[in-house]
């Protein structure tokens, strides 16, 4: 998407000059689309310029089931993400707050979740309790990986427990769910923010609505499994555009920074 | 040695002792109780009180149907988010009267609806996630049939983890699998070996604690024999569990989990991120 000076909308099709497009923060300025965003883009995005550093890099995906086809789509994954796994994590500065941040990439065979992402979760959760920073996630995944089979489901144990532990240093997960969110990662670090954010638009359900219409023989109503349908039912606290999602960060980080009452000897500290 | 499709019938064998049997044969003075306090109450859970042997427990699990008609009542022990919910809400009451609890799993999957989506499916089996990672209690959970997915893990975050013989547990169904990889449930079985999902695999695996034998054909033709082999896993499990501190208890569940994944760590790598 970067090497072209056009770029067509995902969603409605309109053309548009990339240098515009990038001004509008990569959303479609005729239907609103917002257009899925790369580890890269979205650190500057979203963090302070030259603040963000990678944590547990080192960490790559196996093949322990041998898989049919897994191997070959691992490769060609790791070909196109020149380098990085399904989520990137790290520590940044957001309007000027230390944050442990991570951020998962739809580009890495759907940014399901495996041993590796489910891994980097955890180290990060572990490092931010340990350093005692807040988390921001922007989350974005099909589910859990289906080629590492179990291994995989038992990732959603291991990260919920995880932010338990953040919980327990009385730090705040701050989750931003973009488009789309769905299956084992909805259903484990992506529900359990302290804020809950979610991008204008983005899809974000525990079912696929494939699944869902396939098991009740009926359509689905316009707008099922939106993040504004989430924030109507009251799974969200704020949905918001792309444009503002930086600037709502901050306030919500520097809110968190403030303890006028700390909570003493409750707590699993 | 069965394939891995013949197991996966034999976990969805319609004559399979259900939730429901497990308790009867284990429990004494077994009292049901109902709801989550907050929607409904979800007939795929079933849950209660009573003792095992001179110990007092809370027991649930998912509930299939024994006949098609209270297979539909009970949506295939497929559960809402209101099942997961009077899960948490017994497992937090047992917590609360120190308890230990014991967990049954035979799902297809955390039921997939209009219903269940508005009323956060996700965020329930989350929380239960979350929640059951730091009860202070010990958890023995049992995969007597078949242990779908994210559906199955919501209340399968235990201390303990046994799995029946002809169980399976997976990530996704076999069909789902196939209909993902090669566009034809048809090749279930061969995505049932490809996901490695059962009990010998997962103790393999490292995922599970122990194996519950089944004689002869299975649980379903020896429901009896079966049963009994689970009763003294349980209390054996149960006897190791029962003398540990809360805090040893609850850290150790957390290694538990924490400990699984395969992955590798390259350290020459040098990437930009």
């Amino acid at each position: 998407m970067l090497n072209r000076l056009f770029v067509q909308c995902a969603q409605c099709q309109t053309t548009h000059y990339i240098q515009f497009f990038k001004s509008a923060h990569y959303v479609c300025s005729r239907c609103g689309h917002h257009a899925r965003l790369d580890p890269p883009h979205w650190i500057r995005q979203l963090c302070d310029r030259g603040t963000f550093h990678s944590l547990f890099t080192n960490l790559k995906s196996l093949d322990p089931l041998d898989f049919p086809q897994y191997r070959e789509k691992l490769d060609a994954a790791v070909q196109k993400a020149s380098g990085w796994e399904a989520v990137v994590t790290g520590h940044a500065e957001i309007g000027g707050v230390k944050a442990a941040l991570a951020i998962m990439d739809p580009g890495f065979i759907m940014a399901s979740m495996g041993s590796v992402v489910g891994e980097k979760i955890a180290r990060l959760l572990e490092y931010a309790a340990g350093h005692r920073l807040p988390v921001v996630m922007v989350i974005s995944s099909g589910g859990a990986r289906m080629q590492e089979g179990i291994l995989s489901l038992m990732q959603m144990a291991k990260t919920a427990a995880a932010v338990r532990l953040l919980h327990g240093k009385r730090q705040p997960l701050v989750t931003v769910l973009s488009d789309p969110t769905t299956g084992g990662v909805t259903a484990s670090f992506a529900m359990l923010g302290d804020v809950s954010i979610a991008e204008t638009g983005a899809l974000i359900g525990f079912a696929g609505p494939r699944v869902i219409q396939q098991t009740i023989g009926q359509k689905l109503p316009p707008g099922f499994q939106t993040a504004e349908f989430l924030l109507e039912k009251g799974m969200l606290d704020i949905v918001v555009a792309r444009r503002n999602l930086r600037a709502t960060l901050i306030s919500v980080l520097k809110i968190h920074q403030s303890r006028p009452y700390p909570v003493r000897g409750s707590g699993n500290e | 040695m069965k394939s891995a499709m013949d197991v996966v019938r034999l976990a969805r064998h319609p004559k399979r002792p259900t939730s429901r049997d497990f308790i009867d044969y284990l429990l004494r003075d077994f009292v049901e109780l109902h709801g989550d306090r907050r929607f409904a109450d979800d007939p795929a859970i079933i849950g209660g009180i009573g003792f095992f042997d001179s110990i007092a427990v809370t027991i649930l699990g998912h509930q299939k149907g024994r006949n098609v008609k209270e297979n539909i009542r009970r949506h295939f022990g497929m559960a809402h988010p209101e099942g997961y919910r009077k899960a948490l809400r017994l497992m937090k009451q047992a917590e609360r009267f120190g308890r230990p609890v014991i967990t049954l799993i035979d799902t297809p999957g955390a039921y997939p609806g209009i219903g269940a989506e508005e009323r956060g499916q996700a965020e329930a089996i989350a929380t239960n996630l979350y929640e059951m990672s730091g009860l202070r209690v010990p958890i023995i959970a049992l995969v007597t049939g078949e242990g779908g997915s994210g559906g199955a893990l919501g209340i399968g975050v235990a201390d303990r983890v046994f799995m029946l013989a002809n169980a399976i547990y997976s990530v996704i169904s076999p069909e789902g699998c196939a209909s993902i990889l090669w566009k034809d449930a048809a090749k279930a079985p061969a995505a049932a070996e490809a996901l490695r999902l059962r009990a010998v695999d997962l103790k393999e695996l490292e995922v599970i604690d122990g194996i519950i034998a089944e004689p002869g054909e299975g649980a379903h033709e020896h429901p009896g024999e079966t049963m009994g082999h689970a009763r003294k896993a349980i209390a054996s499990a149960l006897n190791e569990l029962l003398v540990l501190d809360a805090e040893i208890l609850v850290q150790r569940r957390y290694d538990k989990f924490r400990r699984m994944g395969v992955f590798s760590l390259d350290d020459g790598f040098s990437g930009l991120i």
